[in-house]
């Protein structure tokens, strides 16, 4: 009925996984040491800096603040998966023509945190921009790059010139 | 850091949820969202011997307007009610302070139910529901029960639920023509928690307001009524209004703003949310 470890079978990036986990391990912690995805950072591990953002069932969450017990019958993607199906190629070439990351490591959180946004269609303004990124901490860029980026991806979405 | 050791159940329904909670065996935890909750077990600030997950139990997510109340499930998710039309319509003060929770993928998460039952002092909903006199449902092994917003939030992270307690939905009146709604807050970054926020209702009478609620957050232990002020406003006086949120609030100062300083940043919410109640709805 209850346990400490616990059987789970879900997708990530498209692929079955059947795992038997520690109740508290998070889902984060599942992804970056069971499975060697390592794209998803962990930063804080209470929910404040967005480096370990991942998707699952098609939505953004902390993966810091989910257990990968919850994650039994779920659908995960990964910075990994997202980035190798091209998904958001358009974005993380636009970080890097504007300086958009400099070491990294919020880079995967960001992405798909800017990719929900996206997602939603439209030319969001650059303060509902700055509102979506404000759970994704940066130490490096001072968030502006990382605007103008977000940016210029919805311009270019929208078909849009630049 | 990581939670101590914990074993984990997923509950296959309320009466399951509850019967787990029942066991004598230690210090069982309730698992809707996990924004706040996840995060004090990996700061191990708590250590439950149980979680036991909600997440499972059909039924208790979902948004209904009936008999003139707005009712929503306790594991509607911040996200799901920010994106409802009868949130927007019947629930517009709701609908004002859901996008300053937290942000995006906390907001993908979290519940309103768990926001409420877990009454941290500068949430927003909470405030919320007491400004709007709403009610709050609960079930226990003993049966079902409502308590009011007034009589629910108790002290610090204390409200009327008890350990083998499930709060199972909240219920606010659906707004009329004549209500009126107002929110702000004052928070370092968006989707922080407020150093000071205030939610508000009223209803519109004449070019006047009536039954003025005004619900501040992050003054105090628990959401408080401003009630001198809720006279002096319906008088029509705002700067009564404010001068009297002197004998209404006593806030202490926290790593964020002195007590002084929260005073301050209380009148000035005051006058932008007396502004918000005074323009006529759209």
């Amino acid at each position: 009925m209850s346990e400490h470890r616990c059987d789970i079978t879900l997708t990530v990036n498209g692929e079955s996984v059947a795992e038997s986990v520690d109740a508290r391990k998070t889902l984060v912690d599942f992804l970056r040491d069971d499975l060697v995805l390592t794209g998803s950072h962990v930063g804080c591990e209470h929910g404040v800096c967005g480096a370990c953002t991942v998707r699952v069932d098609g939505v953004i969450v902390r993966g810091c603040l989910m257990l990968a017990a919850q994650c039994d019958g779920a659908r995960v993607e990964t910075i990994e998966g997202v980035s190798d199906g091209g998904e958001i190629a358009d974005l993380q070439a636009a970080f890097e023509q504007r300086n958009a990351l400099q070491c990294g490591f919020c880079t995967p959180g960001m992405l798909l945190t800017a990719q929900e946004l996206l997602a939603g269609g439209g030319v969001p303004s650059r303060e509902k921009i700055r509102e979506q990124i404000s759970g994704n901490y940066c130490r490096c860029t001072g968030y502006h790059a990382i605007v103008d980026a977000i940016e210029s991806v919805a311009q270019a979405r929208a078909g849009n010139k630049p | 850091m990581k939670p101590s050791p914990f074993a984990y159940a997923k509950a296959k329904s309320l009466d399951h949820a509850i019967e787990l909670l029942s066991r004598p065996d230690g210090e069982a935890r309730l698992l809707a969202g996990g924004q706040s909750l996840i995060a004090t077990l990996n700061m191990r600030l708590s250590a439950p011997k149980l979680l036991i997950d909600l997440n499972g139990i059909g039924g208790l997510a979902g948004i209904a307007v009936k008999n003139g109340q707005v009712e929503i499930g306790a594991l509607t998710r911040h996200a799901e009610a920010e994106r409802s039309a009868d949130i927007a319509r019947h629930a517009p003060l709701i609908a004002l302070a859901l996008p300053h929770i937290g942000h995006a993928a906390i907001r993908n998460r979290g519940t309103l139910g768990g926001s409420i039952a877990f009454a941290d002092p500068a949430a927003e909903l909470p405030a919320c529901l007491l400004a709007l006199d709403g009610e709050v449902d609960i079930a226990s092994p003993t049966g079902k029960r409502t308590v009011q917003a007034d009589d629910f939030f108790k002290g610090l992270f204390e409200t009327a639920l008890g350990p083998r307690d499930v709060l199972t939905a909240i219920r606010v009146p659906a707004a009329a023509d004549d209500t009126r709604v107002g929110f702000a807050e004052f928070a370092r970054r968006h989707g922080d928690y407020a150093m000071v926020g205030l939610a508000a209702c009223a209803q519109a009478d004449g070019k006047g307001l009536g039954d003025v609620r005004l619900a501040y957050f992050g003054v105090g232990a628990v959401p408080l009524r401003a009630k001198k002020a809720e006279t002096r406003l319906t008088e029509g006086n705002i700067d009564d209004a404010v001068k009297a949120l002197a004998s209404d609030l006593d806030p202490s100062g926290d790593v964020q703003a002195t007590g002084a300083t929260k005073m301050h940043l209380a009148g000035v919410l005051l006058r932008r949310v007396a502004r918000q109640l005074m323009e006529a709805r759209s």
